[in-house]
Formats: structure tokens, sequence, C-alpha cells
């Protein structure tokens, strides 16, 4: 399953650590949140990057105090049809100010790519080879954004805005 | 939405798949030849469930053709003929029963 | 009517090609059907019994001249020469070709037309009162904030892929033609004591298997806080609605679930939590959009022209006009309802060539405006008296003066079984049916206003559970069988009506009726006292023994 990381197809430097299997000897792993949960201290002294993968259906509130420790967040689409990743993504970077790496795995198709980098995903798990190398021109679909989200990308009102404040400065 | 093949199959008589082609929305039968015809004297006629179910799977991997294939009744008279099993499918077949306002050529 | 600028026609241009590379790479089996369904009711696109349906957005009911011959035109290129009006405002297409698709997107993206999110479990097309801007006492044009609303929704990353579908609706009059206690969320515009813009917020409204009257979570939201309140509530319901069973998965289930209160507390909470926000709707944005929206030149005119005092003496027109004509807040004018249901004809359909001719009227007579109305009706808005006359008569040939708005013969029915694949039972054949049993327009009159409608299942396009008389379909042993329903209503006193008794058969609704209107006209205090107001009186009984005393 390839990885999608800032715009490009990247080796994956995480491994998805089941909950019965030993982490490996440093490296970066992805591990549950129940396991986190279990004894965070424990996997936050670990060397080697940690990334928790934190369930659609379960709030954030227990994952924030750790935020500024982990080096990744992994978030759930069980079908695509299931939207409940967004509004946490966006939660994570806009009110909790996450800035490390936001991964979306499960369904992730190419027809989603744009809503989740605008709800401030960083790395996709893309389902399929023939999406993830579209990605770049999936990415350039869209030029026009109606809403502020937390990725930096200008809104339609504020283009309008400038534009008025451009024409009323002549 | 459930997909036809998680609902568990129910048949009270000879049945047919029916779906519509996917390029166009036409109503379409699965007939006997791995295929689909807008005719529904065409159309495979199975007469248990694990038939249906067959032709069911088959249908619903045929996507690239035609979508939301399902199980259908049709009658069958005395000579053979396939006929609609039920109101919906005589209107799949046979069109609206209702009058239009008029359309200029 | 609001001009699209370069931004709002650059997104609608990139949806369309969007879905042409979807269209594509399904036609070629890149993209299965399950993969596809999803991004093509994104679009509207339906599967139904015959073909593909495809349903195109009418942002709050208004259209230019030129937008609606742009809907001929499609009608006619890609269609079968017609199109049928929805109860959302909206219009669909019944025979389209999924190959050509992106083309017809296309020719419509040239007038800003699109298609975006009138299906799916999405935010749909923000709804308004057909009346906007010129129905008098209005507290200012609501299709401002419907505007606001309607690109604060399109394509938003984070609530496209909803538990459900949500519909919103806005209305800025007493009296509420926007039918805003039946929608997730309903907005009332109006002032507070200090004379500043706000909302009332409804939620929870809705029809269906479980029908709810929405609920008022906060009387007052500023219209500054609007979006960002908004965002709140979708947010709790993308999070915590129900995605496990699609019969309980709509904001109205979760608000019951909770409670009003309860699920009011997690919106503030949500909405404290969010802050100053970048969603604040100040002065600025909201000139903006008043900016892009352009108002006619009215003229100076009389009151009552000569043209309207010599027609008075024609009964045919005097009856038109007592029926379909209503005051407008500019002087000398009014607006014009286009009834939708001649006799005999399907409820709120319309045919390319009726479109067309409709648009030269409307360039005519109505600065180049036409309005569409939830019960499947159209409207001309800006309409000076002095041209009621000729205007009649012009409708008249195009058989789209019908003088029977808001009578027992105005039906508002789904499509049903004759076209929709979700259907148990046919609405049209009974809709027509009942428009011939009331053909006589003064007996319609004489009954005053009532509102049949008709939907073909449970879903309830038809809202069959707000009409004065609602009638659903269902199936009994492979027959079509119909519930009938009294006292529902959609406006500000909005409610739920009451099953008088056992589902009758097909052949027997249109005597049924027929029964409940003579017991209404045998017991109603005054000849004005409304079906409605009688059934609220009397109650459901005098109506049951009536319907069923030999059944």
């Amino acid at each position: 399953m390839p990885l999608v990381k800032n715009g490009k197809i990247a080796a994956d430097i995480f491994v998805h650590v089941p909950d019965d299997a030993e982490l490996p000897q440093g490296g970066a792993v992805l591990v549950s949140a129940a396991r986190f949960l279990e004894d965070p201290k424990a996997l936050l002294a670990r060397m080697g990057e940690l990334g928790v993968i934190w369930p659609n259906n379960r709030d954030l509130d227990d994952l924030v105090p750790y935020l500024d420790r982990l080096a990744a967040v992994a978030l759930v689409f069980p079908s695509f049809r299931d939207g409940r990743a967004y509004s946490q993504a966006r939660l994570l970077r806009e009110r909790h100010g996450y800035t490390g790496e936001l991964r979306a795995t499960g369904q992730v198709l190419r027809d989603q790519f744009l809503f989740m980098l605008r709800a401030g995903f960083d790395a996709l798990e893309v389902k399929k080879e023939s999406d993830a190398e579209a990605f770049a021109l999936t990415a350039k679909r869209y030029s026009v954004f109606y809403q502020p989200t937390g990725d930096g990308r200008i809104t339609a009102l504020n283009r309008r805005m400038q534009q008025r404040h451009s024409e009323s400065a002549r | 939405m459930t997909s036809p093949l998680e609902q568990k199959i129910r048949i009270t008589g000879p049945s047919m798949v029916t779906a519509n082609r996917t390029i166009d929305g036409a109503v379409v039968y699965r007939n006997g030849a791995h295929g689909w015809s807008t005719d529904l004297a065409q159309a495979a006629v199975v007469r248990n469930a694990e038939q249906a179910r067959a032709l069911l799977i088959e249908a619903v991997a045929d996507d690239i053709n035609a979508v939301g294939p399902y199980i259908a009744p049709v009658e069958i008279s005395d000579d053979g003929k396939i006929a609609p099993g039920n109101l919906r499918e005589h209107i799949r077949l046979n069109g609206l029963t209702i009058d239009l306002l008029p359309v200029s050529a | 009517m609001y001009a699209y600028d370069e931004l709002d026609r650059t997104l609608i241009n990139e949806r369309v090609e969007e879905f042409r590379d979807q269209v594509k790479r399904r036609l070629s089996g890149e993209l299965t059907e399950d993969e596809f369904k999803m991004l093509r009711l994104q679009n509207g696109v339906y599967l139904q019994l015959h073909a593909y349906m495809f349903r195109v957005a009418i942002p709050y009911g208004t259209l230019s001249s030129q937008q609606l011959r742009r809907l001929a035109h499609v009608a006619r290129k890609y269609d079968r020469g017609y199109g049928h009006f929805t109860t959302r405002q909206n219009i669909q297409f019944n025979w389209i070709k999924l190959a050509e698709l992106p083309d017809a997107l296309g020719d419509l993206a040239e007038v800003g037309i699109h298609a975006m999110q009138t299906s799916g479990n999405n935010t749909r097309n923000v709804t308004s009162d057909q009346w906007a801007g010129v129905a008098p006492g209005e507290v200012e044009d609501p299709r401002i904030w419907s505007e606001l609303l309607r690109q604060y929704t399109t394509l938003h990353p984070e609530f496209s892929f909803l538990p459900r579908k949500f519909k919103f609706a806005i209305t800025a009059s007493a009296h509420d033609r926007a039918a805003i206690k039946i929608h997730d969320i309903g907005l009332r515009l109006h002032r507070n004591a200090q004379g500043e813009i706000g909302f009332e917020v409804l939620v929870g409204g809705g029809l269906g298997r479980t029908p709810f009257i929405g609920k008022t979570i906060k009387p007052f939201v500023h219209g500054r806080d609007l979006l960002s309140y908004v965002e709140a509530i979708l947010r709790v319901y993308n999070q915590y609605g129900r995605r496990d069973n699609i019969y309980k998965a709509r904001i109205k289930i979760l608000v019951h679930e909770l409670g009003i209160e309860k699920f009011a507390a997690e919106v503030d909470e949500e909405w404290r939590a969010m802050g100053d926000s970048a969603l604040a709707v100040d002065d600025a944005v909201i000139e903006d959009i008043r900016s892009r929206f352009t108002y006619p030149a009215y003229e100076k005119l009389p009151h009552m022209p000569e043209e309207l005092k010599k027609a008075a003496h024609d009964p045919m027109f005097e009856r038109w006009r007592r029926n379909s004509v209503f005051t407008h807040k500019v002087q000398g004018y009014a607006i014009v309802t286009l009834s939708l249901k001649p006799v005999g004809g399907p409820p709120g359909d319309a045919t390319a060539d009726q479109m067309d001719a409709l648009a030269d009227l409307a360039d005519k007579y109505s600065f180049g405006e036409i309005r569409v109305g939830h019960e499947q009706n159209l409207a001309l808005p800006h309409v000076a008296k002095r041209d009621l006359p000729v205007l009649w008569k012009a409708l008249d040939k195009l058989g789209l003066a019908t003088p029977n708005v808001n009578l027992v013969s105005d039906i508002i029915a789904c499509p049903g079984l004759d076209y929709c694949s979700l259907a148990n039972a046919r609405s049209i054949p009974i809709a027509q049916e009942l428009t011939h049993r009331f053909a006589n327009h003064d007996t319609a009159e004489l009954i005053g206003r009532l509102h049949i409608n008709i939907s073909g299942c449970i879903n309830a396009c038809g809202h069959h559970h707000v009409g004065h008389i609602g009638i659903l379909g269902v199936e009994k042993n492979g027959e079509e069988f119909y519930q009938i329903t009294i006292g529902g209503r959609a406006d500000e006193n909005a409610e739920l009506g009451v099953l008088i008794g056992p589902a009758v058969a097909y052949g027997e609704v249109a005597d049924v009726v027929e029964d409940i209107v003579e017991a209404y006209l045998a017991l109603r205090e005054r000849p004005d006292e409304l079906f409605v107001d009688a059934v609220k009186r009397l109650g459901v009984e005098p109506f049951r023994e009536r319907v069923y005393a030999t059944r």
C-alpha cells in the first residue's frame, strides 16, 4: 500500500505493530490506541519514533496530553463514506495545534485526497497504486475553496476581500 | 446500503436478475450467456435460491456493464413466454403508466 | 439575482472536470460501482427504475431566464423534453445517460448552474422562501444568507461524508413558506430587540420513517455567528450521528435520543471551544455577497392601473388573478404564481417548450427572473400589475395559468413508482385522478386552501406528513395501498398529520379524498374556516367516521 507523504509517494518509515506482537528494537512504530494507553510512558520512552492509531469513534481527549511527544497520529476511514476522521483531523491541527505527521489510513481513495489535505492530513496510506500515482494531478483539481480550514489555502472570500481592498486603494 | 449479496435470498417462484446498463441506465436482464439483454425474453430464469445467488454473483461482478442488479419475480405463461412478475417490473419493462405533458418533436 | 463571480464559476467548472474524470474511470472499470456511487450521488445522479435521474440545483429557488433556457436545452438535448421541479426547489431530469452527464453538466456550468451535493450524505440545497426579496414585511432578503450558507457548505472538507443527508432552509417572513420546521437546520431570520440581524435556529426537523418537527436550539444567533454556530452543529452531528443504521442516521434521531437540552449543550461546548472563529461573518462579508445580488429598477407605478381595471370584466382573468397573483412589497407590482398542476397533468413537470416560453415572458415581464417553490410551482417575482392581463393570456396559452394555486388540485407529489426505485406505490396517477375529480374551479374555490401531499414511499419526498391531507403509498401483498393522514401543516405552525384509519386500495383513494372534503364542507363553522383548522378543531374522528362508515 503506497504512502503519499508531503505530496509524493514516499517510503514509509513507520511499521504497523499489531497488539499481540513485540515492538521492534528502535525504528518508527505505529501502535493502536488501546496499546498506547496501557502504558504511554513506556512507549514514549522507547528509542524510535512513536505513532498512535486513533479509532474514529473515540474522542481525542485521551490522546491530547501526548500530542507534543508523538511523531505521528494515524486516523481511520473504515469506509470512505465514514467521515468522522475529517473532524478529528481538523481538531488535532486547529484546536490542539498538533504539528506531527497526520496520517489517513483505511479506505483512502483518490476522490477524497483533497478533502483530506484540507482537513490537515499530510500522509495518506493510499489503497490503490494508480490513485497514489495520480496524487499530484488530483491535488491540483481545485483552485477555489470556500471554507477556511487550517491548511493555509486562501478562501474565495479572502481573495474577494483582497480584490476589494486593492480596488479601493486605487 | 447492504449489497444484494449480503441480503438473504428468497425465491417464491420463477425469477430473474435485472439491472440498469451502466452507460445509459437502460433496463437490462441477465441472460444465459453471461451477458445482459434489454429483451425480457432473453432473461435467464432461475427457480431456486442457489441458482439465483449464482446468477446474482455473476451480475454483481459485471458492474462495468450494468449496475444495481437484483432478483425479481417473473411469470411464465403456458407457452413459455416470460412476463414481469410484479408491478415494479411491469413498469420497468413497459414504461410510465401515466400521461405526460405533450412534448414537441 | 445572484451573479456568480469568476471564483464561483471556476469552482463549478473544476467540479465538472473532476466528474468527467470520475465518469471516465467508471466506464473504464477503474472505479467499481461501489466506489463510484457516492461520487455520482455527490453530483445529483441517482439510479432509478428506467434510467439515471439527474437532480440539478436551483439554489434557494432562483433562476435567471438565461438559466431557465439552459435547463430547457438540457431537457431537449439529453433527456425527453421535460423536467420535474421538486419539493426542495431543484429540478430533476429522468432519462439522462451517464456517458453524457459530463457534457450536460458542462452546458449547465456555462450559465452558473451545477448539481453539487443535490444527493449523498452531505449538505444539500439551501432552500428558502420563493418570495424572498419581494414579499411584503420581510425582515431582509434571506437569499443573501442562503448564498452565504451555500458557499460555506459547498465541498466542505470536513462535512462531505456525514452520517446522512443534511438539509437547510431559511425564512425571513412571519409566514413560513420555506417549511423550516421540517429541515435538519431551520433558520428564521429576524431582528433582536437591539435591531440586529440574527436567526432562531431549529434543529432536527425532518420527515421519512420517523418524522419530527424541528426544535429550537437557540432563539437568537447573531448573524455574525451563523457560520461558526452551524459548524458546531455539523461537527457534533458528524462525530456522534449514528452510522450503523441508515434509518437512524439523520440528526433528528441524535437530537431525539440526546434530548434537545443535552444536544444544545454539546453544540455550545463545541462552539465555545471554537473561540474567535475564522468563520465570523462581519459586515464586509455580507456586503460582498449582497453586492452580487442585483435587484430590479422598479418603476413608480400606480396601485390600480388602467389595464387592470379594464380586464376586471373578464371572469376568467379575474378568477386567475384572485387565485394566482399575490401582493408585492413594491406598489404597482405583483408576485405571480404559475401552477404546474394542470388538470390531468403530472404535478410539477414542465416541458422544454414551456420553459423557453416562460424565459421569454420573464424577460418581458419579470426582469428576467423566475422562482421555484417547494410546492412544485413556479413564480414570476416582479410583474408590473399593468402587465397582468397580457401576461395571463400568454401563460394560459402555455398551460401555466391553471387557477388552482393552494387549492385542492394543487397537489404536491413525488415521482413515485412510475419513476423511482425506492417507491412502493405510484403517486402521479393518484394526483392526476384527484385533479380530474376536483377540476371544477368553483368547487375548488368553495373548498378553499387545501394542500394534498402524496408520497410513494416512507422516504416522504412528497412531504405527506405535513399535508393537510397526506397520502402515503405502501405495498400490501403486491398491491398498491395508501395510508391517509389529515391535519398536517408545513408552515410556522408545523404539525404532523394523523392517520385516519387502515390503508385503502389504489382505486379507492380519490373516493376517500372526496369523502374527507365532503365531511369538511358539512362540518366547517364558516366558509372561511380552512380545512386544516377544521381538523384541528374537530379532531380526526368525524372524518374517520365518514370515510370508513361504508368501508
